[in-house]
């Protein structure tokens, strides 16, 4: 009894529940009004949050080169700071739920291609003008421009037509898509004043932060937006700092020396050291990331099957998650996804098998070296990693070659260029998402040129699939095929590895992105 | 006397002028050759065909080259350094508090490590071949054997990490109280100290033990003056040009050469700037730095070559 009373006022605490609802509960449990009420109070001082003080987060992925401009919006620091300042249509909760932010409601057509949003009553931008649904269309709009540099144009090219009527705003896609209130989570899609097409850095949004010094590459600093609409959840500490510090030593020591009260990406190598320094907490979690070799299927000599199966069989993936990542982070199996996504189904795990790589390579009637290109820029640790796939393959009997190409250049000149090197993809919040960026035959970062009319058909007919238990079928099927005979060998899914230091409370793993999904500063607090 | 001085001068000060003009069109042509582009940089992995042609066309990378250099020197001789390509910012505007700040940490380091390298450098001489000479010489070779980050990070490690007397992070901004700007940017200027102090010491040691062998300070010896008069009054006089030069260059380096300094402090100065434009192919912002880099380094130059002359007579009169 005593159980639920607790699980329920920490509910209360964390704004879960309502205190009327609680009190009727205690009530139907026999207990007393007044006993309840002092249940309650000590509930929410251990749990809730703390206002006040300035909550500081020293960040690689900034430069002076960073704008306000939500479309332009590609690195570590815009992103964090972005999700201060700026309030989003829906956002995913750490649990991968839909949650409504500015959109009250979101609401489809049975066929997934007309969708509504219904828009909140009384969210104000930081300039005092309430956030109507002519913003939000204007927004959409902007980002779905043809003409537009917004890193988001990939997913919103799909919406035919935007409209806003009194509240509501009506999205008609070109092709039906059960997983568009997903793609309004994008982080570039920061509800602006007419969308920001008068002025898109003016950096105001509605978020639980208003800015007050923007100096690229340097830091922001965000004020409490004292009218922002959930300032009970958001907004805790009266200031928050972004600090850019790009260097990751100098970034450790900050956060030892107090300076900063968290930072993103700890090096795996370093993890087991900083654990040691009292106060400091590492935060890591799995993520949808993933660290991969990619191989273009429509060029010799990985137009062959078995040579892919071959290579993929001759990588030990165990091995490289220890010795890369020191375990920060999970096995891959040759397809993009993993369980942080919401429909994701297990399939058998590939492993190291140098005999059964020996008898593929053979097949495949290729012989003499393959080449594979890496940059210390791919993914942290590539060069290793490549190293480490040599001798692996080496043990098969493929003769890997491998070449370091220069950091500077590595995203234009290798990458989706040359037919075997070695990359990084962040992931995306959903299957459809990622398939769409990266495997479709027309995707423009199919940087494996798995070109299949095939595989084609079915992300499209997942995508309009409303059925759950028949689209996760679906993508399973899907995922067998790239595994199989798609041009990705992925040998492992990295972590996110942050770390805050003493004194900060109300930190929640989410997998979606590093630092709580860009919310640490806007949903941590200070502890007194 | 004063006239060949001023013709000097003006004669260092045009070639300082001419030899900047050089150096714009190096640099024009320098950046002309980076691979890849700025619109494909700014993109990065996530560039698609159509969003690259926008971003090219917007930014006017279509037309030639040589038009493209006459437009920009055209802007910066009447103090228009452009806008940023990446991110559309005023760069005067973005450079002047950079520019502030790197002279401001090369301001105090040189205030620290020029009186501390020369008088470092006389006691040396003072003590010449003795335990002092040798430890001096000694710490201060060894500081600048290490690479400027291997001592960025020890001072780190020691000062901020281990007994919290100052930031690891040296981020300075408006509104700060000179106080704790100063408290700020500690452990950076005790770097660059580092770093600079032995070129000039050892230079100071070597200039002064070269005049040590001319006849007059045998002459000011024997007629009785103490170790240090002589150094003092015979010597140093004699030696300031080359000591001059090097300090000269070492101050130069302060304001160019702090990059890595920066990076590791955190330090908002032109270096940080610089890095991050390279990186995204950002050219009119590396030309500017370039050419600001090269206006210091030159004018620094012209200060040495004025003061070696007017040190030194026989310079000012030539036969």
């Amino acid at each position: 009894m005593s159980n639920e009373l607790d699980y329920l006022s920490r509910r209360v605490a964390a704004g879960k529940l309502s205190r009327r609802d609680f009190l009727g509960r205690a009530a139907a449990l026999g207990i007393t009004a007044p006993f309840a009420n002092s249940l309650l109070s000590s509930a929410a001082r251990a749990a809730g949050p703390v206002k006040g003080g300035t909550l500081k987060a020293g960040l690689v992925g900034g430069e002076s080169t960073n704008s306000l401009d939500p479309a332009l919006m590609m690195t570590q620091v815009p992103f964090a700071f972005g999700k201060c300042w700026g309030e989003m249509i829906v956002e995913l909760s750490p649990e991968g739920k839909l949650e409504n932010r500015i959109a009250e409601e979101i609401g489809s057509s049975d066929d997934a291609k007309v969708w509504t949003l219904k828009i909140r009553d009384g969210v104000e931008f930081h300039n005092g003008k309430t956030v109507t649904a002519e913003d939000v269309a204007a927004t959409l709009e902007r980002h779905s421009d043809e003409k537009s540099k917004s890193g988001a144009l990939g997913y919103m090219k799909g919406i035919e037509s935007i409209k806003a009527s009194g509240k509501e705003v009506v999205l008609t896609l070109k092709e039906a898509n059960a997983d568009l209130p997903y793609l309004l989570s994008d982080y570039h899609l920061i509800v602006q004043p007419n969308g920001g097409k008068d002025k898109p850095d003016a950096g105001i949004g509605a978020g639980p932060y208003k800015i007050v010094t923007n100096e690229p590459g340097v830091r922001h600093v965000g004020e409490r937006f004292a009218n922002y609409w959930q300032g009970d959840k958001m907004g805790h500490a009266d200031q928050i700092e972004v600090v850019v510090i790009n260097d990751a030593t100098a970034r450790t020591a900050a956060l030892q020396g107090g300076q900063v009260n968290m930072i993103n990406r700890v090096e795996p190598k370093i993890v087991d050291l900083i654990k040691r320094v009292p106060g400091v907490t590492i935060r890591n979690h799995a993520g949808p990331g993933h660290y991969v070799f990619i191989m273009h299927c429509n060029t010799a000599p990985f137009d062959n099957n078995d040579l892919r199966m071959a290579l993929k069989l001759a990588i030990d993936r165990e091995e490289m998650l220890n010795k890369v990542l020191r375990g920060y982070g999970s096995l891959g199996n040759d397809f993009p996804i993993n369980a942080s996504y919401p429909l994701f189904t297990e399939i058998e795990q590939r492993k190291y098998d140098p005999d059964k790589a020996k008898f593929h390579y053979k097949k495949s009637g290729h012989d003499g070296s393959v080449l594979l290109r890496t940059s210390d820029v791919a993914f942290p640790g590539a060069v290793d990693a490549a190293q480490l796939y040599q001798q692996s393959a080496a043990k098969a009997g493929i003769k890997l070659e491998i070449k370091r190409e220069p950091g500077d250049g590595y995203w234009n000149e290798v990458w989706n260029k040359q037919p075997f090197c070695a990359s990084y993809w962040g992931g995306r919040s959903t299957q459809d998402q990622m398939y769409s960026t990266a495997y479709l035959s027309t995707a423009d970062w199919n940087d494996t040129r798995f070109k299949r009319p095939d595989f084609d058909k079915m992300v499209l007919a997942a995508r309009a699939e409303l059925d759950e238990a028949k689209r996760k079928a679906m993508y399973h099927d899907m995922a067998v095929m790239v595994r199989d005979e798609g041009g990705l060998i992925l040998p492992m899914f990295n972590q996110f590895i942050d770390a805050t230091g003493a004194k900060v409370g109300g930190w929640v793993d989410d997998p979606h992105q590093e630092l709580m999904n860009g919310y640490a500063l806007a949903k941590c607090w200070l502890e007194a | 006397m004063s006239s060949p001085i001023v013709k000097l001068v003006a004669q260092r000060v045009a070639l300082g002028i001419l030899l900047l003009l050089a150096v714009s069109v190096l640099i024009f042509a320098g950046t002309q050759i980076l691979p890849g582009d700025v619109a494909q940089a700014i993109l990065g992995q996530s560039a698609t065909p159509e969003s690259l042609a926008n971003l090219r066309e917007q930014l006017g990378l279509n037309q030639p080259a040589y038009l493209r250099y006459f437009h920009w020197l055209g802007g910066v001789l009447t103090g228009d350094l452009g806008t940023a390509m990446s991110s559309g910012q005023d760069i005067a505007t973005s450079i002047k508090d950079r520019l502030w700040n790197t002279l401001f940490l090369a301001f105090w380091a040189a205030i620290v490590a020029v009186p501390l390298a020369i008088i470092l450098g006389l006691i040396a001489v003072r003590y010449r071949n003795g335990w002092v000479d040798k430890l001096i010489s000694g710490v201060a070779l060894a500081s600048t054997s290490f690479p400027e980050f291997f001592i960025g990070y020890l001072l780190v490690f020691y000062f901020a990490v281990q007994h919290q007397w100052f930031p690891a992070i040296s981020t300075v901004y408006e509104g700060m109280s000179f106080g704790e700007r100063m408290q700020a940017i500690a452990l950076p200027a005790a770097a660059l100290t580092l770093v600079v102090l032995a070129h000039m010491m050892r230079m100071t040691r070597a200039a002064i033990l070269n005049v040590m062998q001319s006849a007059y300070v045998e002459t000011a010896e024997l007629k009785g003056l103490s170790a240090f008069a002589v150094i003092r009054k015979h010597a140093f006089p004699n030696a300031i040009a080359p000591i001059i030069n090097v300090v000269m260059l070492n101050l130069a380096y302060l304001v160019v050469g702090v990059v890595v300094v920066e990076v590791i402090f955190v330090y908002p100065g032109m270096g940080q700037y610089l890095v991050d434009h390279v990186t995204k192919r950002d050219v009119p912002v590396v030309q500017a730095v370039g050419l600001i880099f090269a206006a210091v380094y030159i004018s620094l130059n012209i200060i040495a070559d004025i003061a070696a002359i007017v040190a030194n007579p026989r310079l000012r009169h030539p036969k």
